[in-house]
């Protein structure tokens, strides 16, 4: 169970660096909001395999759930902001 | 013994959807297929992954908690990708179809 938790949280780190890396060269701020919120979703996904891996699931769970809080907060405010403001 | 197949079953699914989110932000042509890709395999992928470790972890409050978040991405998600799309569409951010209608 522990290798099967190292090996989802090592793709989910992939993941998210790939899609770091086409958020760094994609033009368009609605594209790069979309793109910040899914690694976002999926950081929340990777603290609790973390917990998993290192044995204190009580522990990070708190966090993931602070995590997605923050980042659920952040794509409203950040949708509202550039409603009208979009370079498209 | 059953819990931990269902864990394995629940986890590597959601590391499918995951996946496919992230395939289909990368590849897909256009914004709003990007925004579809996005508010429905990665809310699944989160959903299954976060279940698939509270069947790891077992009855107690941590799984409670797990839940929790579970269903709070659940909710969040879509509307935050709701919230999302329609910005952008105020904002005139075209899709394809969109472009093919005014050239067209």
């Amino acid at each position: 169970m522990t290798s099967l938790a190292a090996a989802l949280a090592l793709s989910i780190m992939l993941s998210i660096v790939v899609t770091l890396v086409t958020v760094v060269r994609r033009p368009g701020v609605f594209d790069r909001i979309i793109g910040v919120g899914m690694v976002g979703t999926k950081t929340t996904v990777l603290l609790a395999y973390l917990g998993l891996l290192f044995g204190r699931v009580d522990a990070f769970v708190d966090i993931a759930l602070t995590y997605g809080l923050l980042n659920f907060v952040l794509t409203l405010a950040v949708a509202r902001y550039f409603t009208w403001k979009g370079e498209t | 013994m059953i819990a931990d197949a269902l864990a394995v079953l629940l986890m590597l699914g959601g590391a499918f959807f995951l996946f496919a989110g992230t395939v289909g932000y990368i590849r897909l042509p256009d914004f709003f297929t990007r925004m579809h890709a996005i508010g429905k395999s990665d809310t699944l992928g989160a959903l299954l992954s976060l279940l698939g470790v509270a069947c790891c972890v077992g009855w107690s409050l941590t799984a409670f908690e797990l839940a929790v978040v579970a269903i709070f991405i659940f909710v969040a998600n879509p509307t935050a990708t709701h919230a999302l799309s329609r910005a952008a569409f105020l904002s005139g951010v075209a899709g394809e179809q969109t472009e093919e209608r005014s050239h067209g």
